[in-house]
């Protein structure tokens, strides 16, 4: 069994008088334990709505409209808000984008890691302590034992977003969710953070849910991607795999968009028009309008995933994909 | 060579900071620690560096948008630092900016018409209210911006389009002269590369001369002519494109070279400890970058190199570089 396997989620906010509009449109996703693996996509995709969904924290209005969250065989969405109290934050942990956002500017980085040590441990006062300096050492910072005073507007960007790491390892979870980590940080900086994130999560055996819109960021870390467009699971499979041979249309423009596949001085390839927002979807693929393969089946219906990817006319087709699974 | 089109000479900028009710100490931050660049027309002239290296600094002080502390700023051959505001009028149609981010440097209620025609209003004040309205639909149709936008508002618009409506709106006087300052890092990836292509498009249709400041070394590869790699207000190495990604001659170019994440794979496994910026406040003796370096000796610690020619062309502020 697998650790986590998410089956055809959906997630809908609530529009106009009975109306409904969905930001996940049915997404399939299967991890092992220890597993890296990265989600990929623009904003207004859908990746940060999937790991809130996962944590069950998608906020009024909107709401889980369909699908299962099986974390160990245990229906994520089945349980109560303290029992998943027990999970979140605990056995699996969220990292966010922005520290300065994430950590309390009132509170010293001391009583932050205390306050999310108690909630999940019976533990002693100098206990706790102790265990908060282990993990700050082991996340590089250095002088640990100072640090537990200083408040978080007294650390620099990349001191404060190893802090943040340091609480998300404290309750040793099986699972850290990391959206856009080092999306706000210098690109010295996110090197730091990253082959950090790689190292723990190699060591302690933890798995990792890396959401970015960074193809090298993914490349560098993850063992599987998947990525997603409209709401959807477009494309899902080994990393090296996909990044070689791209079988959604989408996936190959996004890489060869990028400048360091176009020569100096030669255009570089462009996807024409944007991702259209969820409330303003095309009938049949939502990326039909943009895309050179599209024919008249791909304005009339959603592609099944299949072969590794969500389209009717792939470039390749990856062996033995279903989605999102290995 | 040909006369650069614009120079900086000796260029400083301080920011006084908050003193202490108490103290009796002034503490001072320089943003900027004698900067001289000569951009060529035509070119596209990078800036890169880490936030807080001063690499926005330099491209406000150039537009005018801060007073320089020290130093001279020159635009084809005349000092435009000292210049009186009615003196540097013409002279500001012929420099413009794009903005990293479109959401904030649009007003969001003035439709596009009234957003490109406030430039040409107000540094062209003899054109006539035809020629005006002329001179926009011109600039819409050159930046791929459609004419049934003029009546619309920013928000209608998604960050692509509104990058191109402020591409537009720096084009609309027509200028030689354009600072972009990471003007598509706040955009999604498949958009990135719309908007660079367009930016390309007009270099090459209008002959337009770029001061590009990005933290996106491979922006930088595809897109620039030169590089300036600036850290803690100073130039480091001062290279063409090309031979900045084939032989990097400073450490610290280097240390950026190797932190972008790379499609193979490969730069997290043994990541350099690249160490934290010093406080620009109290900038250590030396050479700015020592206590990050890895080849720092204790000269590095002492006597600050000075920004030398080194082999290839390049510029480069090491004891060490060749």
């Amino acid at each position: 069994m697998a650790m986590l396997e998410v089956q055809d989620l959906h997630v809908a906010f609530p529009r106009g008088k009975a109306g409904e509009v969905e930001a996940l449109r049915g997404v399939n996703l299967t991890l092992e334990r220890g597993e890296r693996l990265g989600v990929v996509g623009e904003s207004g995709a859908g990746k940060s709505m999937l790991a809130f969904a996962i944590l069950n924290l998608i906020a009024e209005p909107g709401r889980v409209s369909q699908g299962r969250i099986m974390f160990h065989g245990e229906n994520l969405l089945d349980l109560s808000e303290r029992d998943i109290r027990g999970i979140r934050g605990n056995r699996i942990s969220m990292i966010f984008q922005d520290p300065m956002v994430t950590l309390n500017p009132v509170l010293t980085i001391g009583t932050q890691m205390m306050e999310t040590l108690k909630a999940h441990r019976k533990i002693s006062e100098t206990e706790a302590r102790r265990l908060c300096i282990a993990k700050l050492k082991e996340v590089a910072i250095p002088s640990a034992e100072s640090r537990l005073d200083a408040y978080p507007h007294e650390l620099s960007g990349g001191l404060r977003q190893r802090v943040v790491i340091a609480i998300a390892l404290l309750t040793d979870p099986e699972l850290i969710i990391a959206d856009e980590p080092t999306t706000a940080l210098d690109v010295t900086i996110q090197a730091e953070i990253m082959a950090l994130i790689l190292k723990l999560c190699r060591e302690n055996d933890v798995a990792l849910i890396l959401i970015t819109h960074d193809l090298g960021v993914v490349a560098e870390v993850t063992q599987r991607i998947m990525i997603m467009y409209a709401g959807l699971c477009v494309e899902a499979g080994p990393t090296r795999e996909i990044i070689d041979n791209p079988a959604h249309p989408y996936t190959a423009g996004l890489l060869r968009a990028l400048p360091q596949f176009a020569g100096r001085g030669t255009k570089l390839y462009q996807i024409p028009g944007a991702m259209p927002p969820i409330t303003a979807l095309p009938p049949g693929c939502a990326y039909h309008p943009r895309c050179e393969r599209a024919t008249e089946i791909c304005k009339q219906k959603i592609p099944p995933f299949e072969g590794g990817a969500a389209c009717y006319h792939p470039l390749t087709a990856h062996a033995t994909e279903t989605e999102a699974t290995s | 060579m040909s006369q650069p089109i614009v120079e900086t000479k000796g260029l400083e900028l301080r920011f006084p900071l908050p003193t202490h009710f108490l103290s009796r100490e002034k503490p001072v931050l320089h943003a900027l620690n004698g900067v001289d660049v000569a951009i060529r027309p035509g070119e596209s002239f990078c800036v890169v560096g880490e936030s807080g290296c001063g690499k926005t600094t330099l491209g406000r002080a150039i537009m005018g948008l801060l007073t320089p502390s020290a130093g001279e700023i020159d635009f084809e051959g005349r000092r435009i630092d000292t210049m009186g505001e009615a003196e540097r009028k013409p002279i500001r149609a012929e420099m413009q900016m794009v903005f990293q981010n479109p959401y904030a440097s649009l007003n969001p209620r003035r439709n596009v018409f009234e957003t490109l025609a406030e430039p040409i209003r107000h540094l062209m004040p003899e054109k006539s209210s035809r020629e005006v309205r002329a001179q926009v639909e011109a600039v819409l149709d050159a930046t791929g911006c459609d004419q049934s936008w003029q009546r619309r508002l920013p928000h209608e618009f998604s960050g692509g389009q509104r990058q191109r409506i402020a591409i537009a709106r720096a084009l609309v006087t027509n200028p030689a002269f354009i600072v972009a300052d990471e003007p598509i890092s706040a955009l999604d990836v498949s958009i990135q590369a719309q908007i660079l292509n367009l930016l390309n498009d007009l270099q090459a249709e209008r002959g337009l001369t770029y001061l590009f400041i990005t933290h996106d070394l491979s922006v930088v590869e595809h897109f620039g002519t030169r590089v300036a790699v600036m850290y803690l207000g100073r130039i480091m190495e001062l290279a063409e494109a090309e031979t900045i990604f084939r032989a990097p001659k400073h450490p610290y170019t280097q240390l950026l070279l190797d932190a972008i994440p790379k499609l193979e794979g490969g730069s997290f496994d043994n990541p350099r400890k690249p160490g934290e910026l010093p406080d620009p406040v109290n900038p250590p003796p030396g050479c700015p970058f020592a206590p990050r370096c890895h080849m720092a000796e204790a000269i590095c610690r002492q006597d600050r190199p000075e920004l030398r020619q080194v082999s290839d062309g390049t510029l480069a502020a090491c004891h060490f570089a060749e």
